[in-house]
């Protein structure tokens, strides 16, 4: 006990001295990179600042010009369009909205409002909402630098309103902790229906709201021993100042020596009702003696052992008694600590026996900015649109853990930033999922499955150069290109970094995670489209073949057609077809021909996947052919660009085309029974939870009996378990070995994946529920 | 199961179910002790017979003797032994036999002493069962009988427990009351001590807080559940005051709190408002966070031991209260009885607790007190050894 006592206090001055060095020297010679840093003042507007006791969260609104690339027909009446090109592709500048958040230690406040001050070029905005502990004591310095008039905003509405926002707009924002499991986050599929629930906020004391709905919360009640008791009370016992100093002390002690434990009472278990003898039996039971020395360690374990205990007791009881399953945690005292989240954890399954979980959310921290910025943005309406996570703008989650892998650490006591995006369009569940509260779009997990997070990260940076280059050849008339690509690698580069040691960043990390990411990045530094180019001289060449190919398809007998028509879906898919002999590595073709034979589909919506070969000769002809069979169809296509994936804008200039040439694609056209529709992604794989609202609505009122996904992004490494209400279909060949192996079979193996939901007939499935 | 209002229309009380000729063949041989090992208390209760007739007097071993001579006419025992004389109940009928109970108390971590003492006056040679509740009586059942050749009768704690509440309430009929309250309880000026009749107790929420808190829904005398429990209880004030203020008793630690200033110590509503908060009907006066102010070390420098003390008397016993009333809620009950050796010689803990249930409930929630606090175990486990269930 001694030796240890004697130790700690060793070790301790070390600590301060670092705290010290943060707080104090860095503040003043700190200089912020405006690129990385309050991004986009120059158009800021609608400040909302949330000030805690050791950190300050600042909100605002801005716009962000950006590069889109466009794409038009040309006028083909004139005899302009004697030029050999299919259309014209044009990079224009969009304005969105963006809104920042950025988090830092309150030792830089005065620094940063100098800051947004020199870089807020023009703003209406006369007012910045306030919230948190600190707002009341920064009041005077906040309306002296920004000569803005600070508004209170109420503490606990702010952060529901927050914490209704994240739930809504970010997928894989709640997450349950799991220390010892193979990934310690695990994030939680969104339940479209995000209310009721319990929010626990873990302040200086701790706040239990029951939230209802957007608007309805009531404080349920709360308890006086929260984390300022473990702060101060810690302070007290240890010695020890900071707050993260005392969570470390905890994480190293023994709490045995301090609590009296069920086994020092009765000598082991308490058998009768079943309390274990490692239980704690009484906090700091064993402390009650004069004459022997506790080390901090202990103290500080003990210490944190009983105020988990005690807030999840309370939480639990609260819980039960207004029959509440979801409870969340936030607040300073959990605010991304391992430690706390476990214990906390840990007290939720012993009082509820596993019935309730704990939950935690990513950006617990801003769920008070968030809150203040919307109260103050109310007229904008940010709840009408749909937001998403900036990958390439936002820090990610990061660990506090002392252990954790370095990069972070020197992050720490620096800027934190979240960017979300207003996105064009709502999205919305797709009507035809089985459960939307318990889809969950990615087939392989990263996040849990250590071999296949080593393999894609390793692939993603291997495949870093080909973007590069791709990305500078797509801009051949812009010289800067070069070192913008640069700087996309960089960028790049480094959110790979990070998530090969924080894989849990941006919720579970996929393969589709790691794509959007790259084109989040790519974006950010003005690559809207590196493969529009490529993608025009694949349409102009596949469209040369296409009344070729419908000819010879209208040659062959109905078998022979549908599976020529299939196998043109997936060898557009791929480069190298070469002879595929059945059976496919998962082949329910037979099923599918069976199906044909019977009634037409009411109504088919197909996600389609590439430009060119793919869009052109694979799924036109498939479309036709559904449309001479009387099935109407929709079919969705990307909002943005995603690598060589067809845009919704292009593919309706491919469409006029086709139709120029085609009878049956004309007249769909015309009659309303071919539609073409965006799915609301710039991605090349599928979140059927995230889907354009105007999709939506068509599928509906279509009551589409089936639904086709092809290519690998949409079909394999998401969807590939997706259930739906109605029949589908889920086409790809495998065109990557590690994935071809894990399915159990070779390079370029074919999925043909027909399936019809159980218990439902075949032809009743046309059935929708309105 | 039997009621005890249906019991004493019978013309007995529950604890006088001794059939009648059983008695002195079926019960046991005195000395009759109940005695209940808790984490920092040994509880033992001893009935001391008024009635021995000459007979008896001559048959009486010498041992037997000079056991009840030594308990009865001390009132100290050793260093830290006490008997709690102001609670003895004289006069009791217990299996047909009229005495006294006496009431006594030591340490825990003085058992070996007991020992030492018990294997002295040749205790095992009396062939007594000795009834033993609470974990010690499993930790220390090897000692007794390696240290004092005695077999203990090991009973579980909570149906001791709930057994002694029942009948301490059921014969207490002459003297103070067993069972109180507090009258206006949010009025501190007009706060007086008043007995209440337990009349018809059930369902009723039993708070036994000791070294630990155990809560328990009894709804029949056979029927009782426990609720939960917190690990914050006696054990965890009276350890953070040692640690606190380097005191090293129980008595010392409440001495201390009687004379501090807990708002020194904890950060209140006001504190952080300015005034109550009103959105949400959170009066000034309330904690918002215990030890808050301890964050910062200015105050941290500026409080005294007796602050701290009282603080952490407060923030204990508001935390009883709190899990307690969300029990109450829970299980539907009004009725909350508060026992345990954390409140002897407690009233500011009790007063609190009637504070705090009164006001949280808005009147709802009754906080009932007894005055033989924590020995209701080792009552129990008497009348296991008299009555086996």
């Amino acid at each position: 006990m001694c030796a240890h006592y004697a130790r700690s206090v060793e070790t301790s001055p070390t600590m301060a001295e670092c705290g010290r060095v943060d707080s104090h020297t860095m503040d003043k010679s700190i200089t912020l990179p405006p690129d990385e840093i309050f991004r986009n003042l120059e158009n800021a507007k609608r400040f909302a600042i949330d000030i805690g006791g050791s950190l300050t969260k600042l909100a605002y609104y801005s716009t962000v010009k950006h590069k889109v690339a466009k794409v038009r027909s040309f006028d083909h009446s004139t005899k302009e369009a004697a030029s050999d090109k299919l259309y014209e592709i044009s990079v224009q500048e969009e304005v969105t909205a963006r809104l920042h958040f950025i988090k830092f230690e309150n030792a830089y406040i005065e620094t940063c409002l100098d800051f947004i001050k020199d870089h807020l070029v023009n703003t209406e905005t006369k007012v910045i909402k306030a919230t948190g502990g600190g707002a009341h004591k920064f009041k005077v310095l906040i309306e002296r630098k920004l000569g803005l008039k600070v508004d209170k905003e109420d503490e606990m509405s702010c952060l529901i309103k927050g914490c209704n926002f994240v739930l809504k707009n970010i997928p894989h924002e709640a997450f349950v902790y799991a220390k010892h499991a193979d990934s310690e986050f695990r994030f939680q599929t969104t339940d479209p229906d995000i209310f009721p629930y319990l929010l626990v906020n873990i302040g200086s004391g701790v706040s239990i709201a029951k939230v209802e709905s957007e608007d309805k919360f009531e404080r349920i009640g709360g308890s006086s021993i929260g984390g300022g008791t473990f702060w101060g009370l810690g302070a007290l016992l240890t010695k020890t100042k900071r707050f993260d100093e005392l969570l470390q002390l905890a994480s190293k002690g023994q709490h045995s020596s301090v609590d009296m434990l069920v086994k020092d009472i009765y000598g082991g278990s308490y058998g009768y009702l079943g309390l274990t003898g490692d239980l704690i039996a009484s906090s700091f039971g064993k402390s009650a003696t004069a004459d022997k020395e506790f080390s901090k360690e202990d103290m500080a374990k003990s210490l944190l052992h009983m105020i988990s205990n005690d807030i999840g007791q309370l939480a639990c009881l609260y819980a039960r008694l207004h029959n509440l399953s979801r409870v969340y945690f936030g607040g300073f005292f959990i605010r991304g600590h391992p430690l706390t989240m476990h214990t906390i954890t840990y007290s939720i399954n012993f009082f509820t026996k596993g019935e309730v979980q704990a939950l935690f959310l990513r950006h617990e921290g801003y769920l008070g900015a968030i809150g203040a910025f919307l109260k103050g943005a109310e007229e904008d309406n940010p709840n009408q649109y749909s937001w998403g996570e900036n990958y390439a703008g936002s820090s990610g989650l990061m660990s506090v853990s002392p252990d954790m892998y370095p990069m972070q650490r020197a992050r720490s006591g620096t800027f934190d930033m979240l960017e979300m995006d207003r996105l064009d369009r709502q999205l919305v569940n797709l009507p035809l999922l089985q459960e939307p509260s318990s889809y969950i779009p990615d087939t392989v997990d990263l996040t849990e499955d250590a071999p296949a997070r080593e393999y894609w990260l390793f692939c993603f940076e291997d495949a870093l150069d080909g973007v590069v280059k791709r990305a500078v050849a797509s801009q051949p008339d812009m010289p800067e290109a070069a070192v913008r690509a640069e700087k996309f690698r960089q960028k790049y580069r480094h959110k790979l970094q990070t998530l090969r040691y924080q894989p849990f960043a941006y919720g579970s990390l996929t393969v589709r995670s790691l794509l959007d990411t790259r084109e989040h990045c790519l974006n950010e530094f003005n690559f809207p489209d590196p493969y529009s180019k490529i993608k025009e001289r694949e349409n102009d060449v596949a469209l040369k073949y296409y009344q070729k190919v419908v000819k010879s398809l209208e040659e062959l007998s109905w078998e022979d057609r549908q599976f020529a028509l299939v196998r043109g879906v997936l060898a557009g898919n791929v480069f190298d077809w070469g002879a595929k002999a059945r059976p496919w590595l998962v082949d329910s073709y037979d099923q599918w021909l069976e199906r044909l034979k019977g009634p037409p589909h009411k109504c088919a919506l197909l996600f389609v996947d590439n430009s060119g070969v793919d869009i052109i000769l694979g799924v036109m002809p498939l479309v036709r052919e559904l449309l001479s069979r009387g099935t109407e169809v929709v079919l969705a296509s990307n909002s943005g660009p995603a690598l060589n994936d067809v845009t919704n804008g292009e593919l309706q200039i491919l469409t006029e085309r086709i139709a120029a040439m085609d009878p049956v694609i004309q007249s769909g056209l015309r009659d309303d029974r071919l539609t073409l529709v965006q799915n609301g992604s710039s991605s090349p794989c599928l979140d059927l939870s995230r889907l354009d609202k105007a999709l939506a609505m068509v599928v509906r009122e279509r009551k589409t009996d089936l639904v086709i996904i092809e290519g690998m992004g949409r079909a394999i490494h998401t969807n590939y378990f997706a259930t739906l209400s109605c029949e589908s279909l889920k086409l790809a060949v495998i065109k990557n070995s590690w994935l071809a192996d894990r399915l159990g079979g070779k390079l370029f193996s074919v999925v043909f994946k027909y399936e019809v939901p159980a218990g439902k007939p075949s032809q009743e499935a046309a059935v929708l529920t309105p | 199961m039997r009621h005890r209002r249906d019991s004493r229309e019978d013309g007995e009380t529950s604890g006088d179910t001794c059939r009648k000729g059983q008695t002195q063949t079926m019960t046991s041989s005195f000395p009759w002790f109940g005695m209940d090992i808790g984490g920092t208390l040994v509880k033992l209760v001893y009935f001391e017979p008024k009635d021995i007739t000459a007979e008896e007097e001559q048959e009486e071993v010498e041992n037997l003797k000079s056991i009840r001579r030594y308990l009865t006419s001390n009132i100290a025992y050793g260093t830290t032994g006490i008997r709690d004389v102001h609670l003895e109940l004289q006069d009791l009928t217990l299996c047909g036999r009229k005495g006294n109970l006496h009431f006594i108390r030591f340490p825990t971590h003085d058992l070996p002493v007991f020992l030492q003492m018990g294997r002295n006056k040749h205790f095992s040679s009396l062939h007594t069962t000795l009834c033993a509740t609470g974990g010690g009586a499993y930790k220390f059942e090897n000692d007794f009988r390696t240290m004092a050749d005695l077999q203990l009768h090991k009973l579980d704690e909570l149906d001791c427990l709930v057994r002694g509440v029942l009948y301490i309430d059921s014969v207490m009929s002459s003297g103070p009351s067993e069972c109180y309250y507090f009258e206006n309880p949010t009025d501190p000026d007009h706060c007086v001590q008043k007995p209440y009749l337990l009349e018809n107790p059930y369902p009723l929420l039993l708070v036994n807080i000791g070294s630990g808190v155990s809560i328990l829904a009894v709804y029949s005398e056979n029927n009782y559940k426990r609720v939960t429990g917190t690990s914050l209880g006696g054990g965890t004030f009276l350890g953070l005051c040692c640690l606190l203020t380097g005191c090293s008793t129980f008595e010392e630690a409440l001495e201390m709190a009687s004379e501090g200033e807990s708002t020194r110590v904890d950060k209140l509503v006001r504190d952080i408002y300015g005034g109550d908060y009103e959105r949400f009907g959170l009066p000034g006066w309330a904690v918002a966070s215990s030890f808050g102010n301890m964050m910062s070390k200015e105050k941290r420098e500026s409080v005294s031991k007796e602050d701290l003390a009282r603080a952490t008397l407060v923030t204990i016993t508001n935390n009883i209260g709190s899990i307690t009333r969300m029990c109450a809620l829970n299980e539907n009950i009004e009725r909350v009885v508060f026992v345990g050796n954390f409140l002897r010689v407690n009233t500011l803990s009790m007063k609190l607790l009637a504070y705090a249930m009164d006001y949280w409930s808005k009147g709802q929630l009754k906080a009932l007190f007894l005055r033989h606090e924590g020995y209701f175990g080792a009552v129990g486990a008497l009348l296991e050894l008299l009555h086996p269930s």
